[in-house]
């Protein structure tokens, strides 16, 4: 009888083709909207991410985020490489400033500060330029949005800039993740950050620091914290803060969470609304097959099929606009760099959907299945 | 000619609001194989309420339906369904095809219920429908056909699975007089068939001659039986 579940439903066309927009609106909806809500929450620990190599940030006690900390005093570079099962510890400052570009604008932008020597604290990957041309004078490296920010006809490699009224020139564009503020990054070598930043006491934002070879890194961090009186995050722990502090302090969840609610609601609407319309439409044809002898466990296998038909199309082509939005948002605008669909996504998506079609088909089905076959006569 | 139906002290009553309504008082009758049966009445005379518990699609109240020695509402729910797919075909007044299907697709319901293959389900539709003389709209959907091909495609549904009581409500309603007389004669023949029944709801005097025997009923019970058609109509 499946076939003939399945005639039944492809054959009314528009109300096979308004099922199928209702599941993939919601498909859509949801994929889409999940999609930039965790890309953009991973952006806020994406700072951490960046540096690759350090496994521990160490921070004064009251920091929360790459963002959110204060400023220790120099000696804690020191004193976090005298903890035993550090492998080394280097210094990090981030902070705001602000650029006036070569045509008069002003442009806020975060400084990023790395280890003169190690450059640890500077994305691995190269746009345009050497690793190497951080030590030139007044050097400074641009990340690849930051450039298109301000450069939109190319050519940031090369420009003075006036930071924080200090002559800078971009001798680099970094490959970098924008953070969640998608300010412009500037990177520069810690000594020369310590100049264009303003002069307070304290200026070291992060240690950043590697666990020995064989040390587990969330006890360092504790040794750390214990020894030196800091806070000392792992790797995995400060990215997840940073997550943390987006979702605590921002209005995102919330308004993430209506939206894929709306898109819920507004399937389940269209879905529901379509799907009792075609049962209606179709109640005299259940009645009549009812009463030929097709028993209720084969009426249910019927709905079964055509909700599961409407549940797995509409499904797949909302999963592949939505996979589209990504991928072309991805490789065509800075808004999007760097996102990704996790698997996750796509399996609530599906849950969704299943309970999405689960609901309205059990509705359509009640009233199939309360359909005496001796209405057919009536 | 032997017993196909034996329809014994058939009440049946309906609930309304507080109360109950009782339909049908007591029916007995019989109809023999062979027969082609009319039940004929004014609407809510119950015509249809007992047609539809000789057809075992509706539950009596009280009261017993033996259909070719099978007490059918002895059976389970699962039973009964099934019994009603071996033995029973039915054609509706409003034909009640399903628009999506071919006609060969229609008429091959019963078959493919009954766990037939669907190739060679469609293709004993289509054969019959060659028999009924539009094999030549066996592609088209009920929408692309008239009224009284539409009927044809049902009663070939009705049909296909060779049942051996076929009720039918009105079969000739909604035809002309000519595809009405057609209907019928291929109903006779049905009929004729040994160990077949046919009943009949109708309201339509063009095709009273060709009965066997016509019921008539009036507030629930039979207040005539006989082969003449009853005066009124």
């Amino acid at each position: 009888m499946g076939w003939i579940a399945i005639r039944m439903l492809t054959g009314d066309r528009v109300k096979f083709i308004g099922l199928l927009f209702g599941v993939a609106f919601s498909t859509l909806l949801i994929t889409q909207q999940l999609t930039i809500f965790v890309n953009l929450l991973l952006r806020g620990a994406a700072p951490v991410n960046e540096v690759s190599t350090a496994d521990i940030w160490v921070m004064d006690p009251s920091g929360r985020t790459t963002d959110v900390t204060l400023a220790l005093p120099s000696t804690a570079l020191e004193r976090v490489r005298g903890v035993p099962g550090v492998l080394w510890a280097a210094p990090l400052i981030r902070s705001g400033a602000t650029v006036r570009t070569p045509e008069g604008d002003l442009e806020p932008v975060s400084v990023i500060g790395v280890d003169d020597a190690t450059l640890i604290g500077l994305p691995r990957r190269m746009v345009e330029g050497s690793r190497d041309a951080l030590a030139e004078p007044d050097a400074v490296f641009i990340d690849d949005v930051g450039s298109r920010k301000l450069f939109e006809q190319g050519g940031a490699v090369g420009t003075r800039l006036e930071l924080n009224d200090q002559r800078a020139v971009i001798r680099g564009i970094v490959d970098a993740d924008p953070s969640f503020t998608s300010t412009v990054i500037l990177y520069t070598r810690y000594s020369n950050a310590l100049n264009y930043l303003p002069g307070t006491r304290n200026r070291l934002s992060f240690v950043l620091a590697r666990s020995a070879p064989g040390q587990d890194a969330k006890a360092v961090a504790t040794r750390i914290e214990r020894e030196t009186g800091l806070r000392a995050r792992t790797k995995p722990e400060f990215a997840r803060d940073g997550i943390d502090y987006i979702i605590e302090n921002t209005g995102i969840p919330i308004n993430f969470g209506i939206t894929v609610a709306l898109g819920f609601i507004v399937g389940v609407a269209i879905v529901g609304l379509t799907f009792s319309l075609f049962i209606r439409d179709n109640i005299k044809q259940f009645g009549a097959l009812k009463a030929i002898g097709v028993n209720n466990n084969e009426i249910r296998l019927m709905v079964a099929a055509q909700a599961g038909l409407v549940g797995l199309i509409g499904y797949g082509v909302g999963l592949a606009m939505a996979v589209a939005f990504v991928f072309v948002g991805a490789a065509t605008g800075d808004a999007f760099k760097g996102f990704y669909m996790p698997w996750e996504i796509p399996v609530i998506a599906a849950v969704v959907v299943l309970v999405m079609i689960l609901l309205t088909g059990l509705i359509a089905l009640r009233s199939v299945l309360r359909t005496e076959p001796a209405e057919v006569f009536r | 000619m032997s017993e196909a139906i034996r329809v014994e002290g058939i009440v049946k009553e309906f609930p309304v609001g507080d109360t109950r309504i009782r339909v049908l008082h007591g029916i007995d009758v019989d109809v023999n194989s062979g027969e082609l049966t009319y039940l004929v009445g004014e609407s809510g005379s119950g015509k249809t309420t007992l047609i539809s518990i000789i057809a075992g699609i509706l539950y009596p109240t009280a009261g017993r339906v033996s259909v070719f020695g099978t007490d059918i509402y002895d059976l389970s729910d699962n039973q009964l369904v099934r019994f009603r797919l071996q033995t029973i075909g039915f054609i509706f007044q409003q034909y009640n095809l399903i628009p999506t299907l071919t006609a060969a697709e229609n008429a091959a319901v019963p078959l493919v219920a009954a766990g037939m293959r669907r190739a060679e389900a469609v293709d004993r539709g289509r054969a019959l429908l060659e028999r009924l003389n539009i094999g030549d709209q066996a592609e088209k959907l009920p929408r692309q056909l008239s009224g009284g091909q539409q009927q044809r495609v049902a009663i070939a549904r009705a049909l296909v699975h060779e049942p051996r009581l076929v009720v039918c409500d009105e079969p000739t309603a909604a035809l002309d007089a000519k595809s009405g007389r057609r209907v019928m004669d291929l109903l006779r023949e049905v009929a004729l068939a040994s160990e077949r029944a046919v009943i009949i709801v109708t309201h339509d005097n063009r095709i009273f001659d060709l009965a066997d025997r016509i019921l008539q009923m009036e507030d629930g019970r039979i207040t005539r039986d006989g082969k003449q058609m009853p005066e009124g109509h």
